[in-house]
């Protein structure tokens, strides 16, 4: 840490609380943006953030701005369900997610931020045959790859959660699942306040309420960005800004393999500790866990319609509390508190695209589509290596923009353990 | 909830039909001739905009008919349903 950051600890609670915590340092600066940069990042969200955060400290590039419409961290990364997990069947897959697990592994201590990372494991359920088959394929490929991974029977399954139905009469009956014991889930927001504290303290520039309204090239390489407050020169410009992917490359002249499509979360009320692991099921098509204040955190699937709009259809929360509650009737009597959507980025092969364009200078990841946040370091990592020295690290060179020409896609639409 | 008028059957709700994704790609006339990029372009490649959108709809679960529509992806308001194979009409606004 530089730059003056004052480090969190024990002491510095203490300090604090004697002057009534009226002194805490900005965790980051809002700075003037300058009119030039080494590397202009679109989009602080926790993968931007990820990015100029890696950018400095692996690469030693800190002449960065990261820019940002709205606030920080107020797209997807605050409207996900926080489920980490990287149990991933394709081995390109597997090790990309697998890298960021074990960056999640050490961040708190790294970013002397506590993200709330908690391993509580993730439960994949089977409710039929061929879910059963598809879950020991995926967990021999799991294990193959040093992925901890391990399949669980109907009684297993109880014993972890014991309020879970394992009728045998129920429609969609639990026949197994799969656990790996290492997924869990953290605090969205704090990681994307870690890695902007984090990536402020090395003298990156974070600029909050600045949109890009144009990318401007110089035939076929990037010369910097036009925005609301003004032109910014980089001959390096990276954008990460999930939903709205389309729209930027579009100001590039590019068009990508990409469509937008809302994705929607609920939280009930707080009740006392039930649930003690992530449960998800892509049969039933419901993911839930409880978070540290006690509201259950509820997603499923998005809806059918390509749309910007950051709400979804009732018709969707139906679906995702019906299916809910056919796992968990103990939940019936719960009120929503809170329900809100994101705007997901859904590639043809449902894997994410991390990748340099065809234009020089421009870097595009994107297509996370309804499973970034697990991803968030590893993305941010292999997004900053390839932006410092201009080509993919091998855990994203399988994940460029090219495979869509080449035919060489990463097929995960029905291989992740979905609910993706 | 999204109302959408389908030109034989009047205003219905949206889940009965199923949607069909971006408007007028037509496929390529002399597939043999194709170029990689060409295939990548058309399979692939999609204008996913923000605003003013043209994308197809059918009628699944009701005439079981394909049509077209143009829908402001923000705000969803739909200001134009069209029969395949026709032009969009002029916008108004």
């Amino acid at each position: 840490m530089k730059k003056g950051l004052k480090k969190y600890s024990l002491f510095s609670l203490v300090r604090n609380a004697l002057s009534y915590h009226q002194h805490w340092q900005e965790a980051w600066r809002s700075p003037e943006p300058k009119k030039a940069y080494d590397i202009v990042i679109i989009g602080a969200g926790g993968h931007g953030l990820a990015t100029a955060y890696y950018l400095a400290k692996e690469h030693g590039i800190t002449n960065v701005v990261v820019l940002e419409k709205g606030w920080l961290g107020g797209g997807n990364t605050g409207r996900n369900t926080t489920i980490i997990r990287s149990n991933y069947l394709w081995d390109e897959s597997a090790h990309l997610y697998e890298h960021s697990l074990k960056l999640f592994e050490g961040l708190s201590q790294e970013l002397n931020f506590n993200i709330m990372f908690s391993q509580r494991g993730v439960i994949n359920l089977s409710h039929n045959l061929h879910d059963l088959r598809e879950l020991s394929r995926r967990v021999n490929a799991n294990r193959l790859n040093g992925i901890d991974s391990e399949i669980l029977t109907t009684e297993q399954v109880k014993a972890l959660v014991p309020i879970i139905n394992t009728s045998p009469r129920s429609r969609y009956p639990v026949l197994g699942a799969s656990l790996q014991r290492r997924g869990g889930v953290a605090r969205h927001d704090a990681v994307a306040w870690g890695f902007a504290r984090g990536a402020d303290a090395r003298g990156v520039d974070i600029i909050q309420n600045c949109e890009v309204t144009g990318i401007r090239r110089n035939g076929a390489k990037v010369e910097g960005v036009e925005t609301s407050r003004g032109f910014i020169k980089a001959n390096k410009v990276g954008v990460v800004t999930a939903g709205h992917s389309s729209v930027l490359a579009a100001m590039a002249g590019l068009r990508l393999p990409i469509q937008s499509y809302p994705l929607q979360a609920l939280v009930s009320e707080p009740i006392k500790p039930v649930l003690h692991t992530v449960v998800m099921s892509s049969t039933v098509h419901v993911y839930v866990s409880q978070s540290d204040r006690g509201e259950l955190v509820i997603g499923a699937g998005m809806d059918a319609f390509q749309s910007y709009a950051q709400r979804g259809s009732f018709a969707v929360i139906e679906h995702q509390t019906g299916a809910l509650l056919e796992l968990f009737p103990i939940f019936s009597r719960l009120r929503m508190m809170r329900q809100w959507g994101g705007i997901v980025d859904v590639s043809p092969d449902a894997s994410p695209i991390v990748s340099k364009t065809p234009i020089k200078g421009l870097y595009l990841n994107c297509g996370w589509g309804t499973g970034g946040f697990k991803a968030t370091p590893g993305s941010g990592w292999v997004f900053a290596y390839t932006i410092a020295r201009d080509q993919p690290h091998r855990l994203n060179e399988p994940f460029n923009l090219e495979r869509f020409t080449t035919g060489r896609l990463i097929d995960e639409h029905g291989a992740a353990a979905v609910a993706h | 909830m999204l109302l959408i008028k389908c030109p034989w059957c009047g205003e219905r709700d949206a889940h009965e039909f199923s949607y069909g994704g971006e408007a007028h790609i037509t496929r390529p006339e002399n597939p043999d001739k194709l170029s990689d990029e060409q295939w990548a372009d058309y399979l692939f490649m999609q204008k996913n905009a923000m605003g003013p959108f043209l994308e197809r709809w059918v009628h699944a679960h009701g005439c079981r008919r394909w049509f077209n529509v143009r829908r402001d992806t923000v705000t969803h308001e739909i200001t134009a349903v069209y029969k395949m194979g026709d032009r969009p009409p002029e916008r108004t606004a």
